[in-house]
């Protein structure tokens, strides 16, 4: 897939410390690199490899994905602020691209 | 990607299986990734959880969600693929929780094990059974 | 045994081993009755069940959308588009409706305006009747703008950028009821396809209704027979990991029946989509859905 399309749900704003769910979706093949082709060549592994979310420079996950991650991989998880700022996800490509998002969210 | 129908069948369902590994293989690569996220420390109960469907409708999406309250790393293995490594998620200081919840491949049924390495320094272990199921349509 | 009980016979055989296994359920009732409600983003109401429409003439007491036929892990991926992994592709298909292509300088915004008001309504009523009396999908009428208005190449019935468009517009439509003519100029198109769902092909000697009027809510093997509506397409396929076109899964499902399929795009499969829409006359659009 040439141009992979991130998709983030972020609260606009949250209390300081207080957990909320942040879902990412992204566009991806993740061809596996386990599956042949019809000749039976290996089909070369081209996945997401890895998934970082931070929020002002600090880390809120930092995630290693393998191929038995399915196609298109979807992302939970809870994070929390402690101040106004932005979040920033990146999801890195074994062809070395890395696809961005960010978005903004303020303190309650 | 687009596979004909004979190469989808000569992929095996689910387009995962194929490169296939021995049992014992499959076993030893499984217990050495254990063993390299734990240093060789036995791995106690309690403490982390899985949620994913019993049976799983389709093997190639399976939603899984893994909890460990206090952990530094939680990583993920599917034994029964061709290769058990799935994700490992290392939480930093403004994770909200020490939760995550993503969608995973399954070549066959298995228990899918999630394995924590908490605040302390030990290590906390759980599995859980996923049935994957035949699918009645080619299409 | 005469050559037409031989047949009968084969025929029994031929779908008792399609339908073997667990325990026979009762066909045409409501798959999951404890399930009471789709509502998309918290927002858009979903019309799961709906009386059936009066030309199926009791052939099924009720429609069920399909997505009550599938487990809640996958029902739930369909509640939110922040969990629905069709939506990047409809983000996509968004930018390409706003995106200048072709010859004339045009994209599809500079004549439909906004996608949202634009395109509203429109998959509740596809396929549908042209000005020149022939039956058109949402795909031979986008394929027209681009060729004859925009100077663009068409776009391939069952390659990315189509199914990127029209999961697009579908969701454009999500919660209006299906409501696609039959009567006039549809009405030879839909006795075509009417006649196609009752013809059983291949040598499973299977109709669509065999497997989605008659054992709707049966297993066949591991998946739960849905009645075969078409009002989520397109649909993402867990089992493909990607948008599927209403013509992609017909041809799927013919072949199925070890027969030689239809093109995806032609004449048949278009009567086939008019005549299946129309079963579902009633459910709401729900494209793009997910489903096993």
């Amino acid at each position: 897939m040439a141009d992979a399309k991130p998709r983030v749900k972020v609260p606009s704003s949250a209390a300081a410390g207080e957990a909320f769910t942040i879902k990412t979706l992204i566009s991806h093949d993740m061809e596996s690199g386990q599956r042949k082709d019809g000749d039976g060549n290996p089909i070369p592994r081209k996945i997401i490899n890895r998934f970082t979310c931070d929020f002002n420079g600090t880390s809120v996950i930092d995630m290693t994905l393998e191929g038995a991650i399915s196609a298109n991989p979807y992302i939970e998880f809870d994070a929390m602020i402690d101040a106004d700022g932005e979040f920033t996800f990146n999801w890195y490509d074994d062809d070395g691209s890395v696809y961005s998002a960010t978005s903004a969210i303020s303190l309650a | 990607m687009t596979f004909t129908r004979r190469e989808a069948l000569v992929l095996g369902a689910g387009g995962l299986a194929t490169i296939t590994l021995a049992p014992a293989a499959m076993a030893a690569a499984f217990e050495d990734a254990i063993a390299a996220f734990t240093g060789g420390a036995a791995a106690g109960e309690g403490g982390i959880e899985i949620s994913a469907p019993e049976i799983a409708e389709n093997g190639n999406v399976v939603p899984v969600e893994v909890s460990a309250p206090g952990a530094e790393e939680i990583v993920v293995f599917a034994p029964g693929n061709p290769a058990p490594a799935v994700c490992n998620v290392k939480f930093g200081p403004l994770a909200g929780s020490q939760r995550l919840s993503t969608r995973i491949r399954l070549a066959k049924t298995q228990d899918v094990t999630a394995l924590a390495r908490m605040g302390d320094g030990s290590f906390v272990q759980v599995a859980r059974t996923v049935k994957v199921t035949v699918g009645g349509c080619g299409g | 045994m005469t050559l037409r009980a031989k047949m009968a016979a084969g025929l029994a055989m031929a779908t008792a081993l399609v339908f073997a296994g667990s325990a026979q359920a009762e066909p045409n009732i409501d798959p999951n009755p404890d399930v009471t409600e789709l509502v998309i983003n918290g927002e858009i109401p979903i019309t799961i069940r709906a009386p059936a429409p009066d030309h199926l003439d009791g052939a099924l007491p009720e429609i069920y959308s399909g997505w009550l036929y599938r487990d809640a892990s996958t029902r739930e991926m369909e509640m939110d588009d922040f969990e629905n992994p069709a939506m990047p592709f409809v983000d996509a298909g968004i930018e390409a409706w706003n995106a200048v292509d072709g010859s004339e300088g045009k994209s599809c915004a500079d004549c439909h305006g906004a996608i949202e008001e634009g395109m509203a309504g429109v998959r509740a009523v596809m396929p549908k009747v042209n000005e020149a009396g022939a039956l058109w999908s949402m795909e031979d009428y986008i394929n027209d703008c681009r060729v004859n208005r925009m100077g663009a190449e068409a776009y391939d019935w069952d390659k990315q950028p189509m199914k990127n468009i029209t999961a697009a517009i579908a969701a454009q439509s999500r919660g209006m009821p299906v409501n696609v003519a039959i009567d006039g100029a549809a009405a030879p198109y839909w006795e075509q396809g009417r006649e196609m769902y009752y013809t059983r092909y291949g040598k499973l000697q299977l109709s669509c209704a065999s497997c989605h009027q008659e054992n709707n809510n049966n297993f066949i093997r591991g998946d739960h027979l849905s009645q075969g509506q078409i009002n989520g397409f397109p649909v993402y396929r867990l089992k493909q990991s990607a948008l599927v076109t209403i013509h992609n899964r017909f041809y799927g499902c013919v072949r199925d029946t070890q027969a030689e399929s239809f093109a995806k795009g032609g004449d048949e499969l278009r009567a086939l989509e008019l005549y299946v829409a129309s079963r579902g006359n009633g459910l709401s659009v729900e494209g793009p859905s997910v489903r096993p």
